[in-house]
């Protein structure tokens, strides 16, 4: 038996990826370490393993998304799935056809796996409930992005070895954004400290008011952040935010919050800064940053493949060593 | 069955429970619930009167549907079924409806409930002109611009799920201004499913200075907090003083399940404790269902799409005696806000023919099958609640008999 498949006999029970917010440590190593496997086949001359040979995997995007889409669909292909997209756009309200009339076809197609984007908080356990595949969630509303989290971990991990007693700081709109949500999930539960920045308007109440999660702490003042910090991450910031009134002006905001070349130094030398894109250069990242020497920016896009080929593979995958 | 033999049995047996706000759905959306199977649900749920509310299509704004909505639940022979006219006409919250014209047809109260009149101005004229007949005006309190999308309460589980919060302050805005113009024109207004610890205590604060203020609060308010809606179905009275769940408290259920959505949103412990103190206390008046029923179309969806609102005319009594037996309210106080509380609200004199017997210690497990109503909409499927109504007359006449019923089910034990 190789490493891969004793951490997946020994680690791995569960048929959803649907958020962290549950997760044990050593599920998310075994998640992280199997994307190590993956990266190596993804190295080969000939980028493909056989292990979801036979299987099909559904690309459900409710929401449009080219980034995360292809990353799946490239994660899915490698391991030598068959790939299908089914894409709607606007809320299944507007066009006629509800989710749950999504699930039945979905049903009937037959999928092993059902990789969904999806607008509305909450949508992919609705799916779980009520489906035989497994469901992978690939972004619900603001909840939960739990690929970007592991992606993220293992991007971090790779800089900074391990997270233990690490501390990281994510800026932005973290009311809006699962993004922050699954990372403050998946790099907890690895012993990193996470420090929330961003304007007081697009924090959730409860957080700035003392209710965080573990080992999370809010600072609004961004510079105080980011001192002596081992990582940052900024949120990318929707320009719809300014016309709901939680924001004055995207100037305003790219001072206050962007994260530029002098605040970056800030950070301890080296100190690695990523964005889970698309990225608003010169509002809450400036483009010297985005693509500077500490940017991990492109590394976070080919992990992202690794890790989603090693959800696939814990998931519905046949053990790489009988083929 | 008549009563005594109901008490020799060990039965309880009470007034009827009137319920001030109870949606019925007829007419417009007969496939959520009509006025003949909410008329029976409400009856099993030991409510021999119930007031339905307006927000139908159309909505109950003449005197002819007023009419209709009498003589339909009359026809029924369950509950007895008194008519809420809509405040504005068509429920639109631009001019008043004819207030004194719909009361002469039988309108008992009146409200634009599942919206509050959002225009301070109109509201106060309004109150102010139902005044002249003493009529009564029962407000939504909530403030639209506030609540804004928001699905469920904003706190820490929000925060956690990732959900837009409707805020404490999106209430207490609308109360504050109901009790302002209650006092500047001394007019009665009454303030439904009230829902936080700063409504009951601005409510306390007015009634103590003579304010003709009044409220109530639904069963469910009482007995969930927001944790439900993440899926963690413990009781108030189930949790320790942290929100930590003590024995006895049901393992995890699923997350955004949308039965748990309702409009005031499931609070924090904290409010919940502040609404048993109010009831307690008398700050609040009467215990509401806002018995809201849906049809699955308009639930079984994604959380921030479905319809707010709880099937809660078949499991109020459970619910209510479950505080009681934590200790958070004697049981004499916690039936007069079923009782006399509501017949007060609404200056009515119970009639002493409608009586019901209950058996406090019946345990029973809620199912689609076990409910009249057409809402299944209950976060409440598959859990075993005690108490329950066994029979039901209204003006002396048995309309539920709930002990062949439970034969059947013993015999299947």
């Amino acid at each position: 038996m190789t490493v891969l498949e004793q951490a997946k006999a020994l680690r791995w029970t569960r048929r959803h990826v649907l958020d962290t917010d549950d997760w044990t440590r050593d599920e998310i190593e075994a998640v992280l370490e199997t994307s190590g496997a993956m990266v190596e086949i993804l190295k080969r001359p000939v980028r493909k393993a056989p292990p979801l040979r036979g299987k099909t995997v559904i690309l459900f995007f409710a929401e449009a998304s080219t980034r995360t889409r292809v990353s799946f669909e490239l994660a899915a292909k490698a391991l030598s799935a068959d790939v299908t997209t089914i894409s709607a756009s606007g809320s299944s309200v507007e066009k006629g056809e509800t989710l749950l009339d999504t699930v039945r076809t979905l049903h009937a197609l037959g999928g092993d796996v059902v990789v969904m984007r999806h607008a509305s908080s909450g949508a992919p356990y609705f799916v779980a409930e009520r489906s035989d595949a497994a469901v992978i969630n690939a972004g619900d509303g603001w909840h939960a992005h739990p690929t970007q989290g592991l992606l993220d971990a293992y991007t971090l991990r790779g800089a900074l070895g391990d997270l233990q007693g690490k501390r990281i700081v994510i800026v932005g709109d973290v009311l809006h954004s699962r993004v922050a949500r699954s990372d403050i999930h998946t790099l907890v539960p690895l012993g990193a400290r996470i420090t929330l920045s961003g304007p007081p308007t697009l924090m959730p109440l409860a957080w700035r008011r003392g209710q965080l999660p573990a080992c999370v702490t809010y600072e609004a003042d961004l510079d105080r952040a980011l001192e002596d910090a081992d990582g940052a991450i900024a949120l990318r910031l929707q320009k719809e935010r300014q016309e709901g009134g939680l924001l004055p002006s995207l100037r305003e905001y790219s001072r206050v919050w962007g994260l530029t070349e002098a605040r970056v130094r800030l950070m301890r030398p080296n100190a690695p800064v990523m964005h889970p894109g698309p990225m608003n250069e010169g509002v809450e990242i400036d483009a010297a940053v985005a693509h500077g020497a500490r940017s991990l920016v492109e590394r976070q896009v080919t992990n992202g493949v690794a890790v989603r080929m090693a959800l696939l593979y814990l998931l519905v995958g046949t053990p790489l060593d009988e083929h | 069955m008549d009563r005594r033999e109901l008490e020799r049995q060990g039965h309880l047996v009470t007034r009827g429970f009137i319920d001030l706000h109870a949606h019925l759905r007829e007419p417009g959306f007969e496939e959520s619930e009509t006025i003949a199977t909410g008329a029976q649900a409400a009856l099993r749920g030991g409510f021999t009167t119930v007031c339905a509310m307006p927000n139908t299509e159309p909505a109950i704004d003449s005197p002819g549907l007023v009419a209709e909505v009498i003589a339909r639940g009359k026809a029924a022979g369950g509950a007895r079924v008194l008519p809420i006219a809509t405040v504005t006409r068509g429920r639109k919250g631009k001019e008043l409806a004819d207030l004194v014209e719909l009361a002469s047809a039988g309108a008992v109260a009146f409200s634009d409930d599942g919206s509050p009149v959002d225009d301070a101005r109109l509201f106060r004229s309004a109150v102010e002109y139902a005044s002249v007949k003493g009529l009564l005006v029962i407000e939504h309190p909530e403030d639209l611009a506030l609540s804004g999308k928001g699905v469920m309460n904003e706190g820490r589980v929000s925060a956690a799920l990732g959900l837009p919060g409707i805020s404490n302050a999106a209430e207490e805005t609308a109360v504050a201004r109901a009790i302002l113009v209650a006092s500047e024109l001394d007019a009665h207004v009454h303030l439904t499913h009230i829902s936080t610890a700063g409504s009951v205590d601005m409510i306390r604060a007015a009634k103590e200075r003579s304010i003709p203020v009044t409220c109530d609060v639904t069963p469910h308010h009482l007995a969930m907090t927001d944790d439900w809606v993440r899926g963690r179905r413990a009781f108030a009275w189930e949790q320790g003083l942290k929100g930590e769940q003590i024995s006895g408290a049901p393992a995890d259920g699923t997350p955004f399940d949308a039965n748990t959505k309702m409009n005031p949103p499931l609070r924090r412990l904290h409010d919940v404790r502040a609404l048993w103190i109010g009831l307690a206390d008398g700050t609040i008046d009467a215990i509401a269902t806002d018995h809201a029923p849906h049809a699955s179309v308009r639930k079984d969806v994604e959380f921030d799409q479905a319809a707010f609102g709880i099937s809660m005319l078949e499991t109020a009594l459970p619910l209510v005696l479950g505080g009681v037996r934590a200790g958070w309210c004697d049981q004499d106080t916690a039936l007069r806000a079923l009782t006399d509380g509501p017949a007060r609200v609404l200056g009515i004199t119970p009639n002493a023919d409608d009586w019901i017997a209950i058996d406090v210690g019946a345990t029973w497990t809620v199912s689609a099958d076990a409910l009249a109503t057409r809402g299944k909409n209950t976060p409440l499927l598959g859990r075993e609640l005690r108490g329950r109504v066994v029979a039901a007359a209204v003006g002396g006449d048995v309309r539920f008999d709930g002990g062949a019923r439970e034969e059947i089910r013993a015999g299947v034990r």
